[in-house]
């Protein structure tokens, strides 16, 4: 059991930093989701927003400036376009998932392609910055510096956004939203600016993931379609509208997608989508869903 | 190349389904104009080799195709209320049964094609037995992660798919034992097998079981009172979808020098397609032909003159579709023949509550359903599961038997 465990520990880094650049990018999708029922499909189209900044300031040069420079402009083009994309869904409240899906999944096509007007289709390096741009030693093994810090960083985030829903009074009212919004509506609160809110800061994010994830994925087109994919497999995993389900759901996905790729090579590409629609037979509203988005 | 036998099947089945299905007075006045115009437009799809290149002509051909899935596909979406981001998978099986039937075994003219209706129909009946269980957004996210099994089931059984790749080297189609190797041939091909499984959907969509279908997606509980058993409807709907969406797949692997890719059973693939429907008008079945005529009209014809950036227009199309064609194409042409205007307050957006037992509120905002859900009292008790019965709750004139898009949004 020992030696299984340092033989495949590589692969288990790995599958730790790609969850939490999972559960960063699926928090988001997931309390949109279980807030307002929108499906925002363009979700992917803002990580590559965050994967090209990252890109344009950096610039294939390893510097805290421009790294930290990328995740503020990352952060304010996230919560600007959220907020867009909440006002845009607006008008399509009760019209269905399939009209909220058309109208982001369009958005995410102009997105797509407006970038690739502007940076071509030729696949980008993003350089983590100086310090973490080097392999350290890991019990005896060589492991990248930044891969390590981003399951740090991870981590930190997962604890700041448990905290915010579970402890603060914001988050009572996040969750209040999740599990009965007519009732939250029914006592004063203005749903769209609560919707508003929760966009906002769920794009932010995923724009911060795109910057997160540069030195691990780097830019390229067809990026957000994949981590689109990823984000919807973790959050139905979890279970929609669930910060612990969009957690586990995205530290099973990350081991999925590298122990599994070590372990079964041949079998790695069905392993993703198999596991999804073992979950949604065995338990359709997810690992850890609530009755919410039913619809 | 016989095209006769297809108008007269689209015109029986417009002139029985309807006559049977709405006997109000303003069907009787449509009904020939409607005939005619099919008629017409039939005419000129079988007479386009004649008198255009064969470059456009295979662009044409190529429309067709698109055209049967996105109908294939309103059947899902608008006529059962299953909106399915997977779509393409079972046109892709059908592309690759065929391509491989006419490859290794016999290009002899249906043989090809019956494989991969069967086949398709097939993986259907597999999948669609674990899909149609879900509702909603779960559905989408289903049917998205079956299509992309399937995506990854081409690309790495590359063996037989020849992976990335793809399937080329498809012989031409031989019709009594000879090849057809004329651009204007393979489309008059196309467009018979085309029309054929356009006027079988049509069919459908017109009788008993079709206005079932409908009755499900409107108000499940209440069909399920009735004795109705939704999963086998569901299902059954799921299954010829998905063997109407081979059929389009094997005409694709028909065309001359057809290439099948991984990318046509993919997730852009079914995106476009919904696309179509959606611009079309869900649950009209025209209306989602000319939509797709209109993407491969972006993605194929202007799409090199905006380098290669067609998808930028295609996305704008989405967004403006979403917003400005509630009932796509379909509803533009459909509200000139009402008498009124419903009124906007039928529109109300009443947001679902999560536990809405009824199907996804793909009919929510006009239908007028009461969001508790159960067996709402309808204003219009007892026409159960007729196609006169439309919508429930909103003061409509007496439409004609085939806008039910009209109730999609």
């Amino acid at each position: 059991m020992t030696e299984w465990f340092a033989d495949n520990f590589v692969s288990i880094l790995n599958g730790l930093a790609i969850g939490s650049l999972l559960f960063i990018l699926a928090v988001g999708l997931s309390l949109v989701f279980g807030m307002m029922d929108v499906l925002n499909l363009g979700h992917g189209a803002l990580y590559l927003i965050g994967a090209y900044v990252g890109y344009q300031f950096t610039g294939g040069v390893s510097s805290w400036s421009g790294f930290l420079t990328a995740l503020a402009v990352a952060a304010a083009f996230g919560a600007v376009a959220g907020l867009i994309l909440s006002v845009a869904t607006q008008p399509l409240v009760g019209r269905g998932h399939l009209d909220q899906a058309l109208l982001t999944l369009g958005v995410a096509l102009v997105v797509a392609e407006v970038i690739s007007i502007i940076f071509g289709d030729d696949v980008q390096n993003v350089v983590a910055p100086p310090g973490l741009n080097e392999s350290i030693q890991v019990f005896g093994n060589t492991y990248p510096a930044y891969r390590l810090a981003l399951i740090g960083i991870g981590a930190v985030l997962a604890i700041g956004v448990w905290l915010v829903i579970e402890k603060t009074s914001l988050g009572a009212l996040i969750r209040a939203s999740v599990s009965d919004r007519e009732m939250v509506s029914a006592v004063g609160v203005d749903n769209r600016k609560v919707k508003a809110g929760v966009f906002a800061f769920g794009s932010m994010l995923a724009a911060v993931a795109g910057v997160l994830g540069g030195p691990v994925y780097g830019a390229r087109t067809g990026l957000d379609e994949t981590v689109l994919l990823l984000a919807l497999v973790v959050i139905v995993i979890g279970g929609l509208g669930s910060v612990r389900g969009a957690l586990i759901g995205a530290l099973v996905i990350g081991q999925v997608e590298s122990l599994g790729k070590a372990l079964y090579p041949d079998f790695a590409s069905f392993m993703l989508f198999g596991a999804l629609a073992l979950v949604l037979i065995v338990r359709p509203r997810g690992l850890f869903g609530s009755k919410v988005g039913a619809g | 190349m016989s095209v006769e036998p297809a108008p007269s099947t689209v015109d029986e089945s417009v002139a029985r389904t309807s006559g049977a299905a709405s006997p109000t007075g303003s069907a009787r006045r449509r009904l020939p104009v409607a005939g005619l115009i099919a008629l017409v437009v039939l005419i000129l799809l079988a007479a386009v080799p004649l008198f255009v290149a064969p470059f456009q002509t295979s662009m044409l051909a190529r429309m067709l195709i698109f055209a049967l899935l996105a109908v294939s596909l309103d059947l899902l979406v608008g006529v059962t209320g299953l909106p399915s981001l997977g779509h393409a998978a079972y046109f892709g099986i059908g592309a690759y049964t065929a391509g491989l039937v006419a490859k290794y075994w016999t290009a002899a003219a249906p043989i090809p094609l019956l494989a991969a209706v069967a086949v398709a129909a097939f993986a259907a009946a597999a999948t669609g037995w674990l899909a149609v269980r879900s509702h909603g957004v779960f559905f989408l996210m289903l049917t998205l992660a079956i299509g992309e099994l399937i995506q990854q089931l081409a690309e790495s059984w590359s063996e037989v798919t020849g992976g990335d790749n793809g399937l080329s080297g498809i012989p031409a189609v031989e019709v009594a034992g000879q090849p057809l190797s004329l651009v204007g041939y393979v489309y008059w091909y196309i467009l018979f097998f085309a029309v054929l499984g356009f006027a079988v959907i049509w069919a459908v969509s017109r009788s008993p079981f079709g206005a079932a279908l409908r009755g499900i997606r409107d108000n499940e509980p209440r069909m399920r009172s009735l004795g109705y058993s939704p999963f086998r409807y569901k299902l059954a709907g799921f299954v010829l979808a998905g063997a109407i969406a081979g059929l389009a797949g094997g005409l694709f692997a028909s065309q001359q020098f057809a290439l099948v890719t991984p990318a046509d059973l993919g997730f852009t693939t079914s995106a476009l397609a919904l696309l179509a429907v959606a611009v079309g008008g869900a649950g009209s079945l025209w209306g989602p032909a000319i939509g797709a005529a209109v993407v491969v009209l972006i993605r194929d014809v202007y799409g090199p003159d905006l380098d290669g950036h067609g998808t930028l227009v295609l996305g704008i199309v989405f967004i403006v579709a979403v917003y400005s064609l509630r009932n796509g194409l379909a509803g533009l042409a459909t509200t000139r023949f009402r008498r009124r205007r419903s009124p906007p307050a039928a529109d109300a957006p009443g947001s679902s509550p999560p536990s809405d037992p009824t199907p996804p509120n793909l009919t929510q905002a006009t239908s007028g359903v009461p969001p508790s859900g159960g067996l709402p009292a309808n204003r219009q008790e007892g026409h159960g599961v007729d196609e006169g019965s439309k919508v429930p709750g909103t003061d409509d004139p007496p439409r004609h038997a085939d806008d039910p898009g009209e109730r999609r949004s």
